[in-house]
């Protein structure tokens, strides 16, 4: 379905400003990808915290070495949801609506592809999530089985019920994935088709480059979470026996399929957080994305390979040596081009005068917190190493690493950064810095602490532990409920500063990217003029380019 | 400090500078930021849904594979395994041959020739529904079910994943076929009709490595 937006780019701007801020419009079914990704980004929000909440419950819990606070059901129902809560309902879907507010605006569009299948994707997710959290009050409680749910451990649910709480998980994950998949399908064509005259691929913002990336690997890859997920649902409800090892059945199946989508979920996860850093590590040091071309095909490159490294969450499954060692390899390989990536973010601010407002906190906290999750991701990669580690808290260090010290940092340097475009108002800059330090110093100690105690042998996924541990538990706990305390100034920030912040100019940065040549908040269709690009990317300092956009009638 | 621009870093780090783009630009399509071209658009969506969709059959493709190859007692005592039966050879016979009625119904649209599209369609929708009913005729004639084994938890997943295509596209050839009717409707059902058409073709190919793989495939 199209709509004719000819008769509502004929007002003025102050009236189309106002027809993008309708506070009703984020409530309602609306096609305008501003409003979705909005809608994406406030919603995935409220699962952050609600996942967060479960978290804090699980680290009270782990503050004492005996089981005490919750029973074990319960605490693996816990874990279980935190972890799929904040992959499947936070960073996904948040990635998914920044990208939807963004990409747009980025590549000169005045929406994204198929509108109607946007609003569609976005709808999907809130009755998934809430049908997921619904299962909290099933007479078994949820589903107990990791964020993995591998077989046999998942098909051994409590009680008779046909309804249950793995069944409700494997129905809500495959509407979050079919909702991911139809988002994939809009994002690749928009990238495609809809760039603005003069918008070549290497004139494309990095961020834009990191869409596609993550969303090409959503096609590719997300199918085969599908259809574990399916074989799942039929082995648990229906009889068939494809992963029952007690009916010829292999398990191990379900592991290669399961990994074949979630380990490349990382990237799908990260690239756009690396993206995040490459737009805002530019504008904050006035200088050039340092390499730009190589950082674009370094993006598709590690795209690329992540597609080949599954097996490595599979060292201590039984997997012939051969395997072990080619896709020890391969994991490694992926150190390359996101090694170019880091490089080129160093290179960037190399003697450059800085300067540290929040969002260039948040993305050089983030991108240095990048170097110390990547380096033990490497580690992880060695398979004696990993062997050694395996299911250990070490495991759990660095994926937290790499997903809230990377990727959340760097949504929240996003939040920073494009608040005054979506809300044409300004933060508060004082506690946006203040958030910063109490979320990157508690978030350092907090997963610090699990490299040691993984060292150490403390295994995961469970509620009571052996004494030895309990030192860096006690730090490790009270750090994460500082750093959940941390998510109240920022709360406070954006709420305040949405409705009573002074307003903001079109481009407070003074930023190259397109976004930034249109008012704050665009209006309806986002430009008054589709723009003409004549010039690439990053174009900071270069007197040449100095007007960013030729559009047509403009000169 | 001096203001650095791309083109003077120091260190040339960027190696596929020249080639790489360059081959690239040539064959991807340039920007034109606007809802022109909605055919072409939706044509492009619905190819690369089609490719994301045959990777959850080729994950089926690889369970069935891989449990085949590693179950020395695939079939159980007393069941003899989904046979090349006359019902199937014509099943298959009638659904791969509808690919080559619905692409003249195709063309016949692009030509306004809306009385010729409307038979070919109907045709089209006849041989699609002739295939559910044979798909549902073997079911029933078989000695096995879904819990019978892997043998029955395979069959009835491919054939069955499969069956649900083939019900989307004849329900999509249906509605395309009522809003053939609808005054003032052709712009949009030309996209319906063509995308119809790929999805159609797509379910052919896939029956293809199916029927090989369940019925050519001997123990």
């Amino acid at each position: 379905m199209t709509h004719d937006f000819s008769q509502e780019i004929t007002g003025d701007r102050e009236s189309q400003n106002q027809q993008g801020n309708t506070w009703r419009q984020y409530f309602s079914f609306n096609t305008d990808h501003k409003v979705i990704g909005v809608q994406y980004m406030v919603m995935t929000f409220i699962f952050f915290l609600i996942g967060g909440l479960l978290a804090m419950l699980i680290r009270a819990e782990l503050l004492t070495p005996e089981s005490n606070l919750v029973d074990r059901p319960l605490y693996n129902g816990l874990f279980t949801m935190h972890g799929t809560i904040m992959i499947f309902l936070w960073i996904i879907p948040f990635n998914a609506g920044l990208s939807n507010y963004l990409v747009p605006l980025m590549i000169g569009a005045r929406d994204m592809s198929f509108p109607l299948l946007n609003a569609i994707s976005f709808w999907i997710l809130p009755p998934a999530g809430l049908l997921l959290l619904s299962s909290f009050f099933l007479p078994n409680g949820t589903a107990q089985a990791g964020w993995w749910s591998y077989p046999p451990v998942s098909l051994q649910v409590p009680g008779d019920q046909f309804i249950n709480g793995e069944f409700i998980w494997i129905v809500s994950l495959v509407l979050i994935g079919i909702s991911s998949i139809m988002g994939a399908v809009n994002f690749v064509t928009t990238i495609f088709w809809m760039r603005a005259p003069g918008m070549t691929f290497f004139r494309m913002p990095v961020f834009v480059w990191s869409v596609f990336s993550a969303q090409l690997l959503q096609l590719v890859n997300l199918p085969a979470l599908t259809a574990a997920l399916i074989l799942l649902l039929l082995d648990l409800s229906f009889g068939t026996q494809f992963f029952k090892p007690d009916a010829n059945g292999d398990p191990i199946i379900y592991q290669h399929l399961f990994w074949f989508y979630s380990h490349p979920a990382v990237y799908i996860m990260a690239l756009p957080a690396f993206g995040i850093f490459a737009e805002i590590l530019p504008a904050f040091s006035r200088n050039p994305l340092f390499g730009y071309r190589s950082v674009a095909i370094a993006t598709l490159g590690i795209a690329f390979i992540s597609i080949f490294v599954w097996v490595h969450h599979m060292f201590t499954s039984a997997t012939p040596g051969w395997m072990r060692m080619t896709f020890m390899a391969t994991s490694m390989l992926v150190a390359i081009p996101t090694g170019i990536k880091a490089f080129a973010w160093t290179a960037t601010i190399w003697r450059s005068k800085l300067h540290l407002e929040t969002p260039m906190l948040f993305a050089m906290g983030g991108a240095a917190m990048f170097i110390f999750g990547g380096v033990t991701g490497v580690m992880l990669a060695a398979t004696p190493f990993d062997i050694h580690v395996n299911n250990t808290y070490f495991v759990v260090g660095h994926f937290h690493y790499i997903v809230f010290n990377t990727i959340t940092m760097a949504i929240f340097a996003a939040i920073y950064y494009w608040f005054p475009k979506i809300t044409g108002r300004m933060y508060a800059e004082g506690w946006g810095k203040l958030h910063f330090w109490l979320t990157f110093i508690p978030a350092n100690i907090t997963f610090f602490s699990m490299h040691p105690l993984g060292l150490q042998g403390m295994l995961r996924r469970v509620s009571s532990y052996d004494p030895q541990y309990q030192g860096w538990n006690i730090i490790a706990s009270l750090a994460s409920f500082l750093l959940g305390a941390s998510t109240l100034p920022f709360i406070a920030n954006i709420v305040g500063s949405w409705l009573y912040g002074p307003r903001a100019v079109d481009n407070p940065w003074h930023a190259t990217g397109l976004e930034w040549t249109t008012s704050s908040p665009p209006p309806r269709d986002n430009f008054e003029e589709i723009p003409t690009v004549t010039r690439p990317p990053y174009d900071y300092g270069n007197p040449k380019y100095s007007v960013i956009v030729n559009s047509d009638n403009s000169e | 400090m001096q203001r650095r621009h791309i083109d003077e870093s120091p260190i040339r780090f960027d190696l596929w500078r020249r080639r790489l783009p360059n081959w690239l630009q040539r064959f991807l399509p340039s920007g034109g930021g606007t809802h022109e071209d909605h055919h072409g658009k939706g044509m492009f969506g619905l190819t690369i849904f089609l490719l994301s969709e045959s990777i959850i059959f080729l994950s089926f493709i690889f369970t069935y594979v891989a449990l085949r190859l590693t179950t020395h007692n695939w079939l159980p005592p007393g069941i003899s395994g989904p046979e090349l039966s006359t019902l199937v050879v014509i099943n298959t016979v009638v659904l791969l041959s509808s690919s080559f009625v619905i692409q003249p119904a195709e063309n016949a649209l692009k030509r306004n020739q809306l009385s010729k599209f409307r038979w070919l369609w109907l045709i089209t929708i006849a041989m699609g529904s002739y295939f559910l009913v044979g798909l549902l005729i073997e079911w029933k004639s078989l000695d096995f079910k879904i819990t019978t084994g892997l043998v029955g938890s395979t069959f009835y997943l491919l054939t069955g994943f499969h069956g649900l295509h083939v019900l989307a596209g004849v329900v999509l050839q249906i509605i395309m076929l009522i809003r053939s009717f609808i005054p003032g409707n052709y712009n949009q059902t030309h996209f319906g009709t063509s995308a119809t058409t790929l999805f159609w073709h797509f379910v052919d190919v896939v029956w293809v490595f199916l029927f090989s793989l369940i019925y050519l495939w001997r123990t």
